[in-house]
């Protein structure tokens, strides 16, 4: 075990690391679809999109801290318009429409990043207080691995806070587990949504400060991989639910980084373990680990 | 004594906590016409659903012109959670998806209206005649099927005009309006040759008129057909009009059987539609 | 309804008419079209249109045939499976590994001892009958191969997915298409599929040709179409089966469909299975279209591109997805190339017009807003779900003429 320990060390910092960001994006797919019933096929593109602006900011020589804000305000923004433009029209289309709708933003954030970074891939600002090198036990560590899964865990225990005790919190629920009745019930579901879009792009652009403040560089499909692996995360934990999507992601996040692990012929499979992780998931256990039950009346 | 061609035998379907059929055991013989009344939830439909497959029962077996279509016990997570009775009576387990019984020659409507509603009226009836088909998928698919093609549609076209579709064989199922859709939906059912039909509350939605009607087609196309018919109806004239026995369930458990007199007069059945008052 | 008798004594109803009409005219629109291709490909000078002209068509060709099969999964079955990049990826490979002539191998297999296999079925082919017709009848050996084996493997997959429901099914596919493509790169596998190198020097397009009493014909353009056309009349008769009319009773209700003695499993299965087959096609014409193939292009925007070809033509409209996948090649291989360039082609003649913004990736970025306009203001595409007719079109003629004359008896009456 220890020896083991000794020789995955970097892999399982890596993995917890890959976790909590995958946490973080997984969130903004499990919420909006628990109450949409639509996988957010844009979202992992929110993600890659807000590592841009980040760069966009940066490059034009504004200080750090204005960038963290500017990408934050901008992402959240970006969110609340696609749902407005692009699943809004669509609420009584069926889900398939929809869906398509998602694939369409997908492609369409895909096409505007390639378009204004001409296709070349761009490097992320660093940000110093991440980059900071400490070594705790014997072992040199950046902070972005410490700092991480720390923000990660108090931003989703804030979450689960905020969906249990306010207003807000509670329309959700509602909404998520009916959505025609909570309408009746006076509940404005078009505020809920925008709300769950609003969290679910912060969450996005936080994951995305850290994500490429490790892996530094920015591509137009930088965010379509690890948006998958997160969506795949929710799925795993039970859709809808988010200590499911955040267990998920760090399962998820751990596991393909051992694999890399493994040496050189297994690498092209940590992206294929995921997915073979979700197929014997959704064959074993539909719901996930935390997924509730639902059945269709004849 | 005429045929035996449906027999419900001891039948529990229990989901979680909720025993939605109790026990249930129902004859139905060759050319009667039985109904199967009581209040609302009190499980009809879940009844049906256990004969034509859609839900395996929690216990119990079904017998359709003595084969036995379905049986099971409580196994797995039902083992601790049953509330039935007859836990230990049976030992198969007999499960059939909807298809095959159909094939068998069950055919059924549905109690909200289910029709494909985007295909034509026509393609909604020729559905039903695919699963007699003898070709196989290649022959099928290539139109080297071409006799046995055009015998489907003969027959359908038959029926149509048998049901009075005939006029709008070429509308897409849900432009109909709703007493034709209902009237679809039987001729979908019949076009699959069945020798029994279940109907699921085949009057829902009609006025009085209509319902007379329904009362007059059922039994025809009953003699027609040479059919043995299983009804569920709230409509109380259609149900004491048409019916040879009535079965009567509440809360999942038979509370009554007979002739359409005999129920009528059975003060349990009284009890289970006006309720029993608080001083008795 | 009217009906006349003819000779025969047979009830010919107008509607029989009509489809007769209409498979006549189809017929010599194809026979048209063929020769039309063969002319481009040998008879017509090459010019700046024709080099533009023939890849398009080569290209849309095989796209109609891949956004049919997806069309008959997604638009007429009802089950959103996004694998079809996936099954492209086998067949394309499928076929390049059993056509990589054996002299070539050490050179394509470079890294991997010159392969396991070491022969080609065209080239065998071709010892006994000639090269040319041995290049011919080997490529439509290995395609169908190519075809079969992704089916097999469309089946082993469909076993668990079919199981799983709409979005479900469709998260699933596309993580399959992913673990196939991880396969295809896998080094140790590198014998048969060259691991991450790309496989090159098989038998392609420009292979394609006949030799007619000493003069070499050139098939280059006419292949991919004629393959194409009979996939796609193959689909086109089974959903017009009674096959066909199963799997859309299963999109319209499946709880009613397994009343009516459709077994569920078996004919989703065989609508995926088919699917997968003509996507495996699909994918070899590509690999031939391409002359090297490497798994690493078939990520899932193929299949997401594929997708909205098919909502553009019509989700269950099978000439749709073919005039979609033309439109949709035209326009990013050639009609909106201009966008990229930087220059406003000037059609009055005479200087080009500079637009700043008109540089790479600006084709795409309008692209992809024209297909969110389609998505969600005209999500029923070009043909929803009916099909191409003949009276479909004299019916429009007839409305536009009809609104013609009342518009000018308007005038009139002003």
């Amino acid at each position: 075990m220890a020896e083991f320990l000794n020789n995955n060390l970097q892999y399982l910092l890596n993995g917890i690391l890959a976790g909590s960001l995958y946490a973080l994006i997984a969130i903004g797919y499990t919420m909006v679809y628990g109450i949409l019933r639509l996988i957010n096929f844009a979202h992992g593109d929110m993600f890659m999109v807000a590592g841009l602006v980040m760069i966009f900011i940066i490059s034009n020589g504004a200080p750090l801290w204005l960038g963290v804000i500017l990408v934050l305000v901008m992402t959240v923004a970006l969110g609340v318009v696609i749902e407005k433009a692009a699943y809004k029209p669509l609420r009584s289309a069926p889900r398939m429409s929809v869906m398509i709708s998602a694939i369409g933003v997908s492609y369409l954030l895909q096409n505007c990043a390639l378009y204004f970074t001409g296709g070349l891939p761009r490097t992320y600002p660093a940000i110093p207080m991440l980059k900071e090198k400490h070594t705790i036990g014997g072992i040199t560590i950046e902070s972005v691995f410490i700092v991480t899964p720390i923000l990660t865990l108090l931003l989703v225990v804030a979450l689960v806070l905020l969906i249990k005790h306010t207003k807000i919190g509670m329309a959700m629920r509602a909404v998520s587990k009916d959505f025609e009745t909570s309408q009746l019930m006076g509940i404005k579901i078009n505020s809920v949504i925008s709300f769950t879009f609003i969290i679910g792009s912060f969450l996005a652009a936080v994951g995305s400060m850290f994500y490429f403040s490790k892996y530094t560089t920015v591509v137009p499909l930088s965010g379509s991989m690890p948006g998958l692996k997160a969506f795949v995360a929710a799925v795993f934990g039970g859709i809808g639910s988010i200590p499911g999507a955040v267990i998920g992601a760090f399962i998820i996040g751990i596991c393909e980084n051992l694999i890399k692990g493994m040496g050189e012929g297994w690498t092209v499979f940590s992206d294929a373990f995921t997915f073979a992780l979700l197929i014997i998931v959704l064959l074993v256990k539909p719901t996930g680990i935390f997924g509730e039950k639902t059945t269709d009346k004849v | 004594m005429s045929k035996n061609v449906l027999r419900v035998q001891d039948v529990t379907m229990q989901f979680g906590g909720v025993v939605a059929v109790d026990n249930l055991s129902m004859e139905v013989n060759e050319g009667e016409i039985v109904s199967l009344i009581g209040p609302n939830g009190a499980g009809k439909t879940t009844a049906f659903n256990t004969i034509t497959g859609v839900y395996a029962p929690t216990n119990g077996e079904i017998y359709f012109n003595g084969e036995l279509i379905v049986s099971n016990h409580p196994h797995g997570k039902m083992k601790k959670l049953y509330a039935g009775q007859n836990n230990g009576k049976y030992k198969k387990i007999v499960e059939h998806t909807p298809d095959f019984i159909a094939k068998k020659g069950i055919a059924r409507t549905f109690q909200n209206i289910r029709l494909f509603k985007s295909m034509t009226v026509f393609d909604n009836v020729l559905v039903a005649k695919h699963m007699r088909r003898s070709s196989n998928f290649f022959s099928a698919s290539l139109h080297l099927n071409a006799k046995e093609e055009k015998k489907m549609r003969e027959e359908c076209l038959e029926l149509l005009r048998i049901l009075g579709l005939e006029d709008v064989k070429g509308e897409i199922a849900s432009n109909l309006p709703y007493g034709k859709q209902r009237h679809l939906e039987i001729a979908r059912a019949l076009a699959t040759n069945p020798s029994l039909l279940l109907l699921d509350e085949p009057a829902a939605g009609m006025n009085p008129q209509e319902t007379d009607e329904l009362t007059a087609f059922i039994k025809d196309i009953r003699d027609k057909f040479s059919l043995t018919v299983f009804v569920i109806e709230h409509h109380m004239n259609l149900v004491m009009d048409i019916s040879d026995r009535i079965y009567v369930i509440d809360f999942g458990k038979l509370i009554s059987h007979g002739t359409p007199e005999e129920v009528q007069n059975d003060p349990k059945v009284i009890d289970a539609y006006l309720g029993v008052s608080e001083d008795e | 309804m009217t009906k006349t008798v003819d000779n025969k004594n047979r009830l010919v109803t107008p509607k029989e008419k009509s489809k007769k009409l209409g498979l006549l005219t189809a017929i010599l629109f194809l026979i048209g079209l063929y020769a039309v291709l063969i002319a481009l490909d040998n008879f017509i000078k090459p010019s700046t249109f024709t080099l533009m002209l023939i890849p398009v068509l080569k290209k849309g060709a095989i796209y109609s045939l891949v956004c049919v099969s997806m069309n008959l999964l997604n638009g007429f079955t009802g089950l959103f499976s996004l694998g079809q990049a996936g099954f492209m990826l086998i067949g394309g490979y499928v076929y390049a590994i059993f056509s990589i002539p054996a002299s070539q191998h050490p050179a394509v297999y470079q890294y991997f001892d010159g392969g396991l296999i070491k022969f080609s079925i065209p080239e065998l082919l071709g010892k006994v009958i000639g090269e040319n017709a041995g290049n011919f009848i080997g490529a439509i050996i290995c395609i169908i191969i190519a075809g079969i084996i992704a089916a097999v493997f469309a089946a082993l997959i469909g076993i668990p997915v079919l199981r799983l429901k709409s979005d479900y099914l469709a998260i699933a596919t596309l993580g399959f298409a992913e673990i196939l493509r991880a396969f295809f790169q896998w080094n140790a596998l590198g014998k048969i599929t060259n691991g991450s190198n790309l496989l090159r020097k098989y038998t392609n397009f420009s292979d394609m040709k006949i030799e007619i009493g000493g003069n070499v014909i050139k098939l280059g353009t006419l292949f991919p179409f004629l393959i194409a056309t009979i996939c796609i009349v193959f689909v086109f008769l089974l959903i017009n089966s009674t096959y066909g009319r199963a799997f859309k009773a299963i999109r319209d209700d499946e709880v009613s469909a397994e009343a009516m003695g459709i077994n569920l499993f078996k004919h989703k299965m065989i609508s995926f299975v088919v699917s997968s087959f003509f996507a495996g096609v699909g994918g070899a014409l590509l690999a031939m279209f391409q002359t090297t193939i490497q798994a690493s292009a078939f990520m899932s925007a193929m299949t997401y591109e594929i997708l909205l070809m098919v909502v553009i033509g019509g989700i269950g409209s099978i000439s749709g997805s073919c005039i979609a996948a033309f439109l949709y090649i035209a326009c990013s291989e050639w009609w909106l190339r201009f966008l990229d360039s930087g220059y406003l082609p000037n059609i009055f003649g005479g200087e080009n017009i500079a637009v700043p913004f008109f540089r790479d990736g600006f084709r795409k970025v309008v692209f992809s807003v024209i297909i969110m306009i389609i998505v969600l203001f005209f999500s029923k595409g070009i043909m929803g779900d009916k099909e191409l007719s003949l009276s479909r079109i004299a019916g429009k003629f007839r409305r536009k003429k009809k609104a013609a004359a009342s518009a000018g008896q308007e005038v009139q009456s002003k």
